[in-house]
């Protein structure tokens, strides 16, 4: 059975949990209040997990009840449920139903949504580094740190760093070959 | 395989990785395209490498800074010392 380390929660799902969340509510404050929220009701329930999930499963699934609650809320605050539509043009705006249901040219949200799962599986694979390198790797390649900067903060040598790069670069390549690079 | 090809070949990853993050100078680059052209083990490599690199940038991550997961763990932490 799995054990719950909510010291480590932090480190290791927050910024899986604020992926996932940032292209549902796109708003950096709501996404990380809605994250504490999660962290917190998941200590308040730590006895109903049964460990049949992974920690970090059972994360999310509290994490999407949070999101519906926050709609639910922000929705009863405006009197009703309001339903955004973008008509295409004034001539279409009487067949909205049947046009707007499925919006075949609107591709936007649908390329949002997939590169949020591609997002979601890079960061499923940088969970089997070490944390120190997950950390490192990030740093450098996705909050684009300078080299030196990195350097200093974990008071390593310019080799070291490579020599983790090199590592976690591969290490993500072969996790992520079977599923996206095709 | 001979050992001097080896190194070579180390040092082609190498400069590969670098070139990912653009911090490959002239004559850096000039030894990738070189070693990339004559080996295609290397050449394997780096298509590779790219790939990942371009993943990367079209997954648009974002991630928390450190004091904003500070903040989380200082909420966390209040909430486990209260009798959690």
């Amino acid at each position: 059975m799995e054990l719950l380390n909510p010291d480590q929660w932090v480190d290791k799902y927050a910024d899986y949990l604020y992926n996932y969340t940032i292209v549902k509510v796109n708003d950096p404050i709501v996404a990380q209040d809605l994250i504490s929220d999660t962290f917190l009701a998941a200590l308040k329930s730590m006895k109903n997990f049964k460990g049949e999930a992974s920690e970090r499963t059972w994360l999310i699934s509290i994490l999407k009840r949070k999101i519906i609650d926050y709609y639910r809320k922000i929705n009863s605050k405006k009197g009703s449920a309001e339903v955004h539509i973008s008509y295409k043009d004034d001539a279409s705006e009487g067949d909205w139903l049947e046009e707007n249901a499925a919006d075949p040219f609107d591709k936007t949200a649908e390329d949002t949504m997939e590169n949020r799962e591609l997002g979601l599986a890079i960061l499923d694979c940088l969970e089997k580094l070490p944390k120190k390198q997950a950390e490192i790797f990030k740093m450098k390649t996705i909050e684009n740190y300078d080299t030196d900067a990195i350097c200093k903060e974990y008071n390593i040598t310019a080799s070291n760093l490579w020599v983790i790069i090199h590592r976690a670069r591969k290490t993500l390549a072969e996790c992520l070959e079977k599923n996206w690079f095709k | 395989m001979n050992i001097k090809f080896f190194l070579k070949c180390n040092k082609a990853a190498h400069l590969c990785d670098k070139s990912q993050y653009k911090e490959t100078g002239f004559l850096e680059k000039l030894f990738l395209k070189l070693h990339i052209l004559v080996c295609s083990l290397c050449r394997g490599h780096a298509k590779q490498n790219g790939k990942l690199t371009e993943t990367i940038k079209a997954a648009n991550l974002k991630t928390l800074r450190p004091e904003e997961k500070e903040i989380l763990k200082k909420r966390l932490e209040n909430e486990i010392s209260r009798g959690h």
